[in-house]
Order: C-alpha cells, then structure tokens, then sequence
C-alpha cells in the first residue's frame, strides 16, 4: 500500500508540499511575521512609555496584530494554486477535498501563525508583560491562530479568483474573528486581574474543535463553487 | 508500435505496460448533456458512450464549450441538465472513486514554477496515489527530452519544456479515461509525435481518452472519433 493511499498519508504529503514551495519562497513568509513585529512595536513608541497603559494594552495590540498579519497571508493560500492550474489537479485527488483543504490550512498555519506565536513574547516584553500573561497570551495564541487560519481559508475560497479580493476577504473574515479576540484577550486580562483565565481558555479550545471540524468541509464547498 | 521518436526519447522504456487491474467493461456515458455559462447556453442535448480503446476529439469553435464539456466531465462544471455516467454509475455519486480512474490535463500546465521538473512530477503522481522514485521520474522525463534538466526550477524553462513536464504525468498515469484539453499546445512536432505514441499505447490498453486540439492528431490504426459542439 503507497503511503498516499491513506487519509493521513494525503494530509502528510499536501502539508511536505506547501512547506517545500513556501520554504522556496521565504520572503512570502518573512513578510507576516515582521508585519506583525513592526505593528506591535509601533505601540510603545506611540502611546509613550507608561507602564501601566502599556501592560493594559498589551494583550489587545498583540492580538489584533495577529489577526492582521494573519489576514496578509491568507490571499495566497488558494490564489497560487489557482492560478497555475495545480488547484484543479488538487480537486481531482482520489481522496476528499476536505483532506487537502486540511492539510494545506495546517501548513499554513505552520507558516503564518506559528512563527506569531513563537514570537510573541519577545514583543510581550515591550509592553512589560509578567511571565504569567506572557504564558497565557502565548497559550491563547496557540489555540486561537489555528481558528484564524481555519475561518480564513473558509474565506479565502469564497473568494478565489475574484478581482479586488483580498479587501473583500477581510471584510468577510474580520468578524467572524472577533470572538476570537475577544476570548484571546480576555485570558490575559482575567490572569493579569488575578481571575482564573481558564473558562477563556476552553472556549478558544472548543472553537478550535469546532473549526476542525466544520471549516475543512465548509472551504471544500466554497472551492467547488468558486472553480465552477 | 512505434516508441521511439528520435534521439530526443531515447530510452524507449514502457512505462504503462502494465494491464488494467480490471479487464471489465467500463465506459463512460453522458446523456442529453447541456451546459451554459451565464446566461449563454452553450450546448444541449449532447449524448456519446466512450468505450475501452476508444478516442474522441471534441471539436469546435473557440468559445463553442469544448473545454467546459471537459470541465464538466472532471465535475468542476455542473450540467444544466442531463448526466455523465461512469460503469453505469453517475459520476456524482463516485465521487472520489471516480477521480482515481481519470486523468485530466488541462490548459494550465498544473507545475509549480519554483520546484523542478523531478518534483513536480512525484509531487503530482503521489497525490494521485502513486509513489515514483527519483530514478523513474528520471528517466521519464529523459524520455519526454527534459535530460540534464530535471532538477532546474520550472521557471526557468520555456513554454514548450513546461508542456511537456505537465504531460510527463500521461506516462505514469495509471487512469483509465484521458481528459485532455489542448495537449498538443506549445509543443514541437518531435514532442506531438512521442504525445500520439503514447495516446495509441494507452489506448491499445484498453484505455479512453478523449480531448480537445486545434492541430491534427494521429493515432496509429485508431479510428478518431468526432463530436462537433456548434
């Protein structure tokens, strides 16, 4: 039995390829992540070094810099593919869609919110941030950027193709992300308060197994109707 | 049968001899099809069987639909009306099964610039459920004229070496039915030759393909058939 033969052999083999074409096109990569770092860095040096405003802020800036950045990299997660024709070949894999559509969310997580979630706290640092927030807000990221992905491919399919796309993308993704934010950054602000952050926590949890479940299905449909 | 086409495909290495895992009937059916794009119907009431060994040319005029008639039989493109059955079955409800037996080229070469010729070709027969080792990749795309640059960045070859990385995968392709749109396009008489060698060997397998070309094309002791979308 070939190792492509299996479900997880697909998802293994679509994840190796996207990471193989990104890692050729590091600059793509490279763009999110010091998007993110300059926009978060912009803060301090805006707002004035008060510590006290900073560290009130610094769970919300960090947040909805991810969000951004995440929005950067997500025209390019169907468009290429699309453009070359290897979408097409892509849909035509004897396995199902949502598999590939999986597999490439995760290697666009890997690429996109992963490095924002490894950086963070090096930019958390800047706004005076305890070690405890710091591990909840790196702990919130870790749930919550695989959901911004996830949603973001959902639009990203829908609108494949379409001129002026990327403005209407976040238009359509962007708020289908604020509970997100809002659970994101209610953890911080629960532990930066002395509250227990973990009812936040589960709740990013359980989008995330929602989103891992519908959004693949969900991206495979919108994909269909975008190719026709 | 003639396989080899001069020095440029020198191996003359068969690579699909291998017969089909099912020597049953197969066929491919469409009935009273009819398609539209907008508000434009395109064609109507179009109905063909495709049987093991057989070849067809869609042929029209540009814009007549003979790449949606190929899209639709890939299920990008949902008919109007009428229905496309595989073995009897209707393709819709095959779904995936469906896909494993066909192979579809269309006018995108479907390679990725930044990998080379080696990687886009395993990358592609594996998601087809193939696993190819670098030799075999390597000599096919020897045999397709690609020797000395099978690792070289696609970006950096012409049109016409692109073609025929893309029309590599016709030669490890273990599909039944051929869906191809304009093979021939870009490519050199020595490359149109090796492309109808390879059709009549896939044929003579008991295969089917059926495709679209505005240059002539010649299958050796192969009826063509026509279907003239107006």
């Amino acid at each position: 039995m070939s190792t492509t033969s299996s479900l997880f052999g697909m998802l293994q083999l679509v994840i190796r390829r996207d990471m193989t074409l990104a890692m050729r096109r590091r600059a793509d990569v490279l763009t999110t992540l010091i998007f993110f770092v300059m926009v978060v860095s912009l803060f301090p040096l805006g707002v004035g070094p008060e510590m006290d405003m900073l560290r009130k802020i610094a769970p919300g800036v960090l947040w909805v810099a991810a969000l951004l950045a995440s929005m950067l990299s997500l025209g390019r997660l169907f468009s290429a593919d699309h453009q070359d024709g290897t979408l097409e070949q892509l849909m035509l894999t004897p396995q199902p869609l949502a598999v590939i559509v999986l597999g490439k969310i995760i290697a666009h997580w890997m690429l996109s919110g992963l490095p924002l979630v490894l950086i963070a706290p090096v930019l958390g640092i800047q706004f005076d941030m305890s070690v405890e927030t710091l591990g909840i807000l790196i702990l919130g990221l870790l749930l919550g950027t695989p959901v911004l992905s996830m949603i973001g491919a959902i639009g990203a399919a829908l609108t494949l193709g379409l001129r002026g796309g990327g403005v209407l993308l976040s238009l359509l993704v962007l708020p289908l992300c604020i509970p997100i934010l809002i659970f994101g950054t209610g953890a911080v602000d629960a532990v930066a308060t002395g509250l227990n952050p973990a009812s936040h926590l589960s709740l990013l949890g359980a989008l995330l197994v929602l989103a891992l479940v519908f959004a693949p299905w969900v991206t495979a449909q919108a994909l269909r109707i975008s190719m026709e | 049968m003639a396989l080899h086409h001069g020095a440029a495909f020198d191996t003359g290495i068969v690579y699909n001899a291998r017969p089909f895992k099912y020597r049953i009937l197969q066929m491919l059916e469409v009935s009273n099809l009819a398609c539209s794009r907008g508000d434009h119907r395109l064609f109507s009431g179009l109905s063909f069987t495709l049987r093991p060994g057989e070849i067809m040319q869609v042929q029209g005029e540009n814009g007549s639909g003979k790449t949606t008639l190929l899209r639709t039989l890939c299920g990008f493109v949902s008919a109007d009306e009428g229905g496309i059955a595989w073995n009897g079955a209707p393709v819709a409800s095959l779904g995936e099964g469906f896909h494993a037996e066909m192979l579809y080229l269309g006018h995108l070469n479907a390679i990725k610039d930044d990998l080379s010729g080696l990687e886009n070709l395993k990358i592609s027969a594996a998601l087809s459920g193939q696993v190819l080792t670098d030799a075999t990749v390597k000599t096919v795309l020897r045999r397709l004229g690609l020797k000395g640059r099978e690792l070289l960045p696609c970006k950096v070859l012409s049109q016409g070496q692109r073609r025929r990385v893309a029309l590599a995968r016709l030669l490890v392709s273990e599909a039944r039915l051929w869906v191809l749109d304009e093979p021939l396009a870009a490519l050199d008489v020595r490359a149109v030759g090796l492309i109808q060698d390879l059709i009549a060997e896939h044929l003579s397998r008991g295969g089917m393909a059926i495709f679209t070309t505005h240059q002539p094309l010649q299958v050796d002791g192969m009826e063509v058939r026509t279907l003239a979308l107006s």
